[in-house]
């Protein structure tokens, strides 16, 4: 009953996402390749040993899912949107019991030879499930409530992945703020999360006694120039207090929650700690690998820093490195600029659809893009710690790959009506 | 409410061209601006390894090896690569304390932290075999091929010479030597190392972050092949060499046999020697201090070359030549010898009485007669107006037969040899001297100083009747056929044929029936004569050299045998025993052989 007839889709989907789409995982199949194929171990083209061989399969699968997708009517998504998200939210809770671990994250089922990663869903499950929750008529008591609410679709699943020591994912769902944004979440929260990030950096760069001091000194200015306006010095002072407590929030956070390898990683992107050959060494020669590149690059299947195992995960995560050793500045641009146009593309299509529902779900899609893309490029040029989630539709991973394409091709189904 | 919220769509596509623009520029100073990744990157996976190429081979005249290479292994480090490993396994595997592993790190370090510094050297194929599978625990480590010389007959010695590691100064000197690279030291080795040394080659390897080689970078484009040096071959008989030393064996002194139309040296013999398989790989330093510290028998010193000897009765050879040139005499002078050569207060004496002429003064080796003439040389003041100019003539024909003068030719550390010079005399006898005051140089005793060498080379000058080729040990190079054209210009004494002839038919009788009888050998036409170089240090050394055949020289040996008494007991039967293996192949005298070995 889903299976809707062809005259409903003369429309045609947007052929420039597909395009994007496809330019992608063509680059990403080729870096695989190159980067996989060294001077040992030459193993037959067909061998499932080899990352390249499976990934052409996780490819192929991808196109036929992306296919059925298409096929498959869009009202089918609308309807079953929030029994996709609990559903998926079920597996993540599964896997905190019967999951693998996998560099170090608890966030696999495994079958057979092949291993699944149920918060890969999670994200087109959640983007789905705030499409429908913001697209739904809301009583003015619902209202009140909207922001807790919506907060509350991503909480969950950020939580049941920090259980599952994946800080990547985490900060993944953390992009749906710019979905509540174009919602009508207030501009503070961006000024807000910016404060947060400065004094985060300032606390961890010097040290909390700094920090507060130089809040201290900020809010005495303000005192003295908003004397007269009591709302504002309330407001203030209540900055000043919740900013106090981040601070030392930080500083906590910092010493206790976070891992050891993930506080080196912060330490040593920050620069307070140089260990080139140590806790530095991932990033150091991620810089090698693309810093080696040059404007040209050294020329398809001719990377020595990625094929030699300089660079680490040099198929999944770190698989940028190939790109801009291989094909140099002009390629790394070209990635870039491709992904920027990817999700550029997505907004635009959200907004020129009057479906609040679309442009929802749309918003969701492009802020997972993004963020993806934000955390793993900042990383391999060394302006982020390392993260380790995957580089959307180029990295490694049928997963990966599986994800990203529902994720786009929804889309794509859903603006197509 | 819906407008406003619309126009955050471009806040929101700010922000993320803002990522955008800030990513490429830091792409672009991490590929384009900043150059220093791209040498990180080399530094990484490019591991430039020079190929050292074999040394040349060394074979004799007959093609049969005298050297050859051996595959040996020495592990190399490159400081900048070190992380921690487990010293104690690295020192056990390589068997040396790890006070010695950190200060040979810290001398590598030193040096340079790029380029490739030795560790350890030489080891075995078994030790490097062991080695390679562990050497992924041992980051910035990696083992090098090298080649080790090897003989296969522990002969010759000297002249073979040795390599040894270059250094500081050589390496100043030569900018295509690097540390740890070798360098002849001695004889062969040393005097042919452009030839030898063959032409480095290189190759770049790409390693992987576990130290491991992953292959040529780009297929090999840059890499050079190492140019094997050249092979030569020597002018010496194994065989006879070996002979040489076999009867020379317990003895100190030296053989040098010469063939004299070439000057090619068929053997020359030090002795004692040692066994040139001692100099070779990481015992080099060890067996050279003990062969140094052996100061009763040194065995390093080459006497063939460096030693010096009062060149004895043989040298009456020259001045019978010079006499007969400068017509102060003619076979036919008789010269009356009454047991000594009388000189005011003092006599030379002379073991035999009577009337000589040149023939017989050779036969017998008489002083009076070659005191008379060497004195009857230097009085000649017809032609010449002093005794200063008279000397410095003598002298000019001494030196022309290559006494007291280098050769130059391809034997390192050649001595030169005395042949006073007029100054010298001047000085010593304050301008007041005549023949008489030198005479004991006409007997080849007094000042002269000569090498075993020069007399083998004198013996050639006689055997070719007034020319030589200069001495030398390598007879080509390359190919067999590719002749060594450094010695093949004559180099003529200006002494008329017929003179070497008469002083032939003296050594003849000498043979026959003279001092030199126990050199004579069965149907090859053998002569000589016999020396007794006085020893101020204690007993005479013995002394012989010898031509045969007479007719067509092919061998001419000069024998010296250190405080062995006169020339004809030791040193004669040696030339003769020389002479018939040279010649025949083999020796039939089995009980002379046996008597002279086991002197």
């Amino acid at each position: 009953m889903f299976i809707e007839n062809r005259s409903r889709s003369s429309k045609g989907v947007d052929v420039q996402l597909i395009i994007y789409y496809l330019l992608l995982i063509s680059i990403g199949w080729l870096t695989i390749y190159s980067s996989a194929s060294n001077h040992i171990a030459q193993e037959s083209f067909f061998s499932f040993n080899n990352v390249y061989t499976k990934q052409l399969l996780f490819i192929g699968t991808s196109l036929i899912i992306g296919f059925l997708i298409l096929l498959i009517d869009s009202r089918l998504y609308v309807h079953y949107a929030m029994y996709i998200y609990f559903f998926t939210l079920l597996l993540m809770i599964l896997v905190l019991f019967i999951g693998t671990d996998i560099n170090g994250a608890h966030a696999w089922i495994k079958m057979g030879s092949f291993s699944i990663q149920p918060t890969e869903f999670a994200k087109f499950a959640t983007a789905l499930a705030l499409a429908k929750f913001f697209n739904e008529g809301k009583t003015s008591s619902e209202k009140r409530f909207l922001w807790i609410n919506a907060s509350l679709f991503i909480l969950v699943p950020i939580i049941i992945i920090l259980l599952q020591k994946d800080t990547g994912s985490a900060l993944v769902f953390l992009s749906f703020i710019i979905l509540f944004y174009r919602e009508g979440l207030t501009g503070w929260i961006l000024l807000l999360g910016a404060i947060a990030v400065g004094i985060s950096l300032f606390t961890l760069f010097l040290n909390e006694i700094y920090t507060i001091a130089l809040l201290t000194t900020i809010f005495l200015v303000f005192w003295f120039i908003q004397k007269k306006d009591k709302k504002k010095m309330i407001r203030n002072v209540i900055l000043y207090v919740a900013s106090v407590i981040f601070v030392f929030g930080v500083n906590l956070g910092y010493q206790n929650i976070l891992q050891d390898h993930q506080r080196m990683r912060i330490d040593t992107l920050i620069g307070k700690v140089e260990d080139p050959l140590g806790a530095d060494f991932n990033v150091n020669q991620s810089k090698i690998a693309i810093g080696s590149g040059g404007f040209w690059g050294k020329g398809y299947l001719h990377g020595t820093q990625t094929k030699l195992n300089y660079v680490p995960e040099q198929s999944t995560d770190f698989i940028f490195c190939g790109i801009g050793e291989e094909w140099g500045f002009v390629g790394s641009m070209l990635v870039t600029s491709l992904f920027i146009a990817l999700i550029l593309r997505i907004i635009i299509l959200s907004e020129k659809n009057r479906n609040q529902f679309v442009r929802c779900y749309g918003y969701g899609v492009a802020g997972i893009i993004f963020m993806h893309f934000f955390i793993n490029i900042g990383m391999t040029i060394g302006l982020l710690p390392i993260i380790g989630i995957p580089l959307p539709f180029i990295s490694y991973g049928g997963s990966s790959l599986w994800s990203f394409t529902i994720l786009l091709f929804i889309f794509i189904k859903l603006n197509n009506n | 409410m819906s407008q406003p919220l619309q126009k955050r769509m471009y806040i929101i596509m700010g922000i993320m061209l803002v990522v955008l623009l800030v990513y490429l520029f830091r792409l672009f100073q991490l590929q384009v601006l900043d150059s220093s990744y791209r040498r990180s990157a080399e530094r990484n996976a490019l591991r430039q390894i020079t190929e050292h190429p074999a040394r040349g081979l060394i074979y004799d005249r007959n093609d049969s090896l005298l050297v050859y290479n051996d595959a040996a292994y020495d592990l190399m480090v490159v400081p900048k690569e070190l992380r921690t490993f487990d010293t104690l396994e690295l020192c056990t595997l390589l068997e040396i304390s790890k006070e010695e592993l950190i200060k040979r790190i810290d001398k590598a370090f030193k040096w340079s932290k790029m380029i490739p510094s030795l560790i350890a050297q030489q080891m075995s194929k078994e030790d490097y075999g062991y080695l390679q599978e562990k050497l992924h625990k041992f980051p910035g480590f990696f083992v090098q091929n090298r080649t080790l010389r090897h003989y296969p007959h522990p002969i010759a010695a000297h002249i073979l010479g040795y390599v040894g590691e270059v250094d500081a100064v050589a390496i100043d000197r030569d900018p295509y030597y690097e540390m740890g690279d070798y360098i002849g030291f001695s004889g062969i080795e040393k005097a042919y190392e452009n030839e030898l040394k063959g032409t480095k080659g290189k190759r770049i390897v790409l390693v992987d972050v576990h130290n491991r080689e992953r292959g040529s970078f780009r297929d090999g484009e840059e890499d050079v092949k190492p140019m094997q040096g050249l092979s030569l071959w020597s002018t010496l008989d194994l065989t006879l060499q070996e002979y040489g030393e076999l009867l020379m064996k317990n003895k100190r002194g030296s053989i040098v046999a010469i063939e004299p139309a070439t000057g090619e040296i068929l053997c020359i013999v030090s002795s004692p020697s040692y066994d040139p398989n001692l100099l070779v790989g990481n015992v080099r330093s060890k067996n050279y201090m003990m062969l140094v510290g052996d100061t009763i028998r040194s065995p390093l010193f080459n006497r063939a070359l460096m030693a010096m000897y009062p060149p004895g009765s043989t040298f009456k050879l020259a001045n019978g030549l010079i006499a007969l040139q400068e017509g102060i005499i003619t076979p036919n002078t008789i010269y009356h010898c009454p047991g000594g050569y009388r000189m005011g207060s003092h006599t030379v004496a002379c073991h035999h009485a009577g009337s000589t002429n040149i023939y017989s003064a050779v036969q017998i080796s008489c002083n009076t007669f070659f005191c008379k003439a060497f004195y009857n040389i230097l009085s000649n003041r017809t032609k010449y107006p002093n005794i200063q100019s008279a000397y410095q003539s003598w002298k000019d024909y001494v030196n022309s037969m290559g006494f007291g003068v280098k050769f130059n030719s391809d034997l390192p550390y050649e001595l030169k040899g005395i042949i006073p010079s007029v100054q010298y005399f001047d000085k010593k006898y304050r301008k007041s001297w005549n023949g008489n005051t030198i005479v004991s140089m006409g007997i080849g005793q007094g000042e002269a100083g000569t090498t075993p060498l020069q007399m083998a080379n004198f013996m050639a000058i006689i055997a070719n009747k007034g020319f030589y080729y200069k001495p030398h040990v390598v007879k080509a190079i390359g190919t067999k056929n590719n002749l060594n054209d450094r010695f093949k210009d004559r180099i003529y004494v200006h002494i008329d044929p017929q003179h070497f002839e008469t002083i032939m038919e003296g050594m003849d009788l000498a043979v026959i029936g003279g001092t030199a009888r126990s050199a004579k050998i069965e149907g090859i036409h053998l002569i000589g004569k016999t020396g007794t170089a006085q020893n101020p240090h204690g007993r005479d050394h013995s002394v012989f050299v010898s031509i045969a055949p007479k007719e067509n020289p092919k061998i001419v040996v000069f024998v010296l045998v250190e405080n062995a008494g006169f020339g004809a007991t030791v040193a004669a039967p040696i030339a003769s025993l020389i002479t018939e293996f040279y010649i025949n192949r083999e020796v039939k005298r089995k009980d002379l052989e046996k008597r002279i070995i086991e002197m």
